[in-house]
């Protein structure tokens, strides 16, 4: 089949390679009809994340269609599913709470050594990222084999095109999930950092959450628009300064809840953030957090910090102090995608959520290194880009 | 025997995860049977929680033809009778070690004791221990490994390169005992069988 393999830093091939197969009993094999490239995705091209091997076939965001199965599936082919980027097992104490990211069973036994040592426990696989999680083969790719598949994919209803669905598989969990850790009460205002997808769609989730203002923080003016359009108020980090206007349009208070969904390769000429950059390349520190230190610099007293952003490593210079005296409340995770997929799909499907506006750009598997260099290269007006295994290249 | 291993330690820890390594000679001298007259004793705890009753565990750990399925390192087990079996097991350089191993006392749903007799490759003993989880989560697995690293120090590097170092494959052992027992399968991150027998995960 072919595939999108990582070579390297900025180095990523569309490589034909063996086919996936059932290993084990609750296996399928999926034919990929649609993939994205996620933001994630670019912490890997940046080569950010460690335990990478040439050859790992990457994507996490994929859907499509059931081919073949292991006798303990409960898929049927022909059937038509979303994956979510999260592979856990559905039977340990953690998936019987919901808690699929914190999977005991995902990661193969081996695999686990090494978050043991960095996290103190392992978490739940994942796909095509890294070692680390597993080493599983990603989604960018003709066909993908689903570990679990009895208790992960999710059932598309015929008629629903892949746009529509494609992101259950994270980014709109992540986004959710993200407003819901900020525990919003009516008539918060909402700060998130960050408008790329996981930002939008935790604007659009704090909103059906009874936020009364939503506050969006960028310095892409297509994505601060995109978040306008969905009722937020922007502030463009590179015009204003940040807290002082977070502060004032809060009438002094700040932010009852906010939300990183920067991570770790927080953009801008930032002091801490320069320092950050400089440890990062040294390996003193791994993690740039300048949007995570100036969330709870502005968060109001008692409020809530929620923060989907990727975080791999240590830090320093975390406001612990700020953080402390203030009574602040912290929630964040690898989102538990299996537990928001049902109640999500029938929002979509309701028409109270649309996902679909994302969609700047649309390619054939086969140009998939373009669309990472794209992505990386213009995120002002590349906000998604969807990859179609069965999609012609385009006429030069 | 019989009695758990962390009786004589000043606080509540088990005794393998103590820093005093005269306390844990001491102790082992007392608590299990020493296999060998060596010194180099090595003593390994690994503690993993199962979500599954006690009773169904430990009737799959007691068939010990079973136990292959999980542990990595282990070629083949025969059982020999009902309190013995001859373990065959890999080694670095492609070699294999082996032992016959009995049963010294054991507790139906409760803990299995072993040690290897005379004339084993890598002398070993230990015991397994099946608790209930509090609050309803299931059963708590304790393996308790005391053994003879092959050629001492040097050995015990040297399976360390390999990753067949116990501690290490205790860990990864009960990890898939606990993924077969929950999940009915064992967790691979290979994508086709070619992989997955080149160890590629």
């Amino acid at each position: 089949m072919r595939a999108l393999a990582w070579h390297g830093k900025h180095d990523v091939r569309v490589d034909t390679v063996d086919d996936p197969e059932i290993l084990n009993p609750r296996d399928a094999i999926i034919k990929v009809t649609s993939t994205a490239i996620c933001g994630s995705d670019l912490h890997l091209y940046d080569g950010y994340i460690p335990t990478m091997m040439k050859g790992d076939i990457l994507g996490h965001e994929f859907m499509g269609e059931v081919v073949e199965v292991g006798p303990k599936s409960t898929l049927k082919m022909g059937q038509r599913v979303v994956v979510p980027f999260t592979i856990a097992c559905g039977s340990c104490y953690h998936c019987g709470k919901h808690q699929y990211s914190a999977c005991d069973n995902g990661l193969p036994a081996d695999n686990q050594d090494i978050a043991q040592e960095l996290y103190g426990q392992p978490m739940s696989g994942l796909f095509g990222y890294s070692h680390m999680t597993g080493g599983y083969s990603g989604g960018q790719a003709e066909y993908v084999r689903i570990p679990f598949s009895d208790v992960g994919p999710l059932v598309i209803p015929e008629g629903i095109e892949d746009e529509k669905v494609l992101f259950l598989s994270d980014i709109l969990p992540t986004g959710w999930m993200a407003a819901e850790n900020a525990q919003i009460e009516p008539g918060d205002t909402v700060a998130v950092w960050g408008c790329g997808p996981v930002g939008l769609f935790a604007v659009q989730s704090a909103f059906l959450m009874g936020a009364e203002r939503v506050i969006a923080i960028d310095h892409f003016p297509r994505r601060l628009e995109l978040a306008k359009k969905f009722g937020a108020e922007t502030i463009n980090f590179e015009e204003t300064r940040t807290y002082e206007a977070l502060m004032e349009m809060t009438g002094g208070i700040g932010p009852d809840a906010v939300i990183d969904a920067v991570g770790l390769e927080a953009h801008g000429f930032f002091v801490d953030n320069v320092i950050d950059q400089i440890k990062a390349s040294t390996f003193l520190g791994t993690d740039r957090i300048h949007s995570i230190r100036q969330a709870i610099h502005a968060c109001r007293k008692g409020g809530r910090v929620s923060m989907p952003a990727v975080y791999g490593g240590f830090v320093d210079k975390f406001p612990l102090g700020a953080f402390m005296e203030k009574g602040l409340t912290l929630k964040t995770g690898q989102t538990h995608v299996q537990h928001y997929m049902p109640a999500l799909l029938n929002a979509i499907l309701e028409g109270k959520i649309d996902t679909t506006f994302l969609i700047s750009h649309t390619l054939p598997l086969e140009d998939a290194p373009k669309g990472y260099k794209m992505f990386h290269d213009n995120q002002n007006e590349v906000t998604k880009v969807v990859l179609k295994p069965g999609l012609a290249l385009a006429a030069e | 025997m019989g009695e758990t291993l962390d009786t004589p330690q000043r606080d509540d820890a088990p005794l393998a995860t103590s820093k005093d390594s005269a306390a844990v000679d001491a102790a082992t001298d007392t608590l299990i049977d020493k296999p060998g007259q060596g010194d180099a004793d090595v003593l390994v705890g690994r503690t993993v929680t199962i979500n599954r009753p006690r009773e169904e565990l430990f009737a799959y750990w007691r068939d010990f033809a079973n136990l292959a399925t999980f542990m990595e390192n282990v070629e083949r087990i025969d059982v020999l009778d009902d309190r013995r079996s001859h373990w065959v097991v890999k080694a670095p350089g492609g070699r294999t070690v082996e032992w016959t191993s009995a049963i010294t006392e054991e507790r139906d749903g409760s803990f299995i004791a072993w040690a290897s007799e005379d004339g084993a490759d890598v002398p070993n003993s230990g015991r397994i221990d099946f608790r209930d989880a509090q609050g309803g989560r299931g059963t708590i697995v304790t393996a308790t490994i005391l053994y003879d690293p092959p050629a001492g120090a040097i050995g015990k590097l040297i399976a360390k390169m390999f990753q067949r170092e116990p501690a290490i494959q205790a860990r990864r052992d009960l990890r898939r005992f606990k993924q077969l027992m929950e999940t009915g399968e064992i967790a691979t991150g290979a994508r086709n069988k070619r992989l997955q027998d080149e160890g590629k995960n």
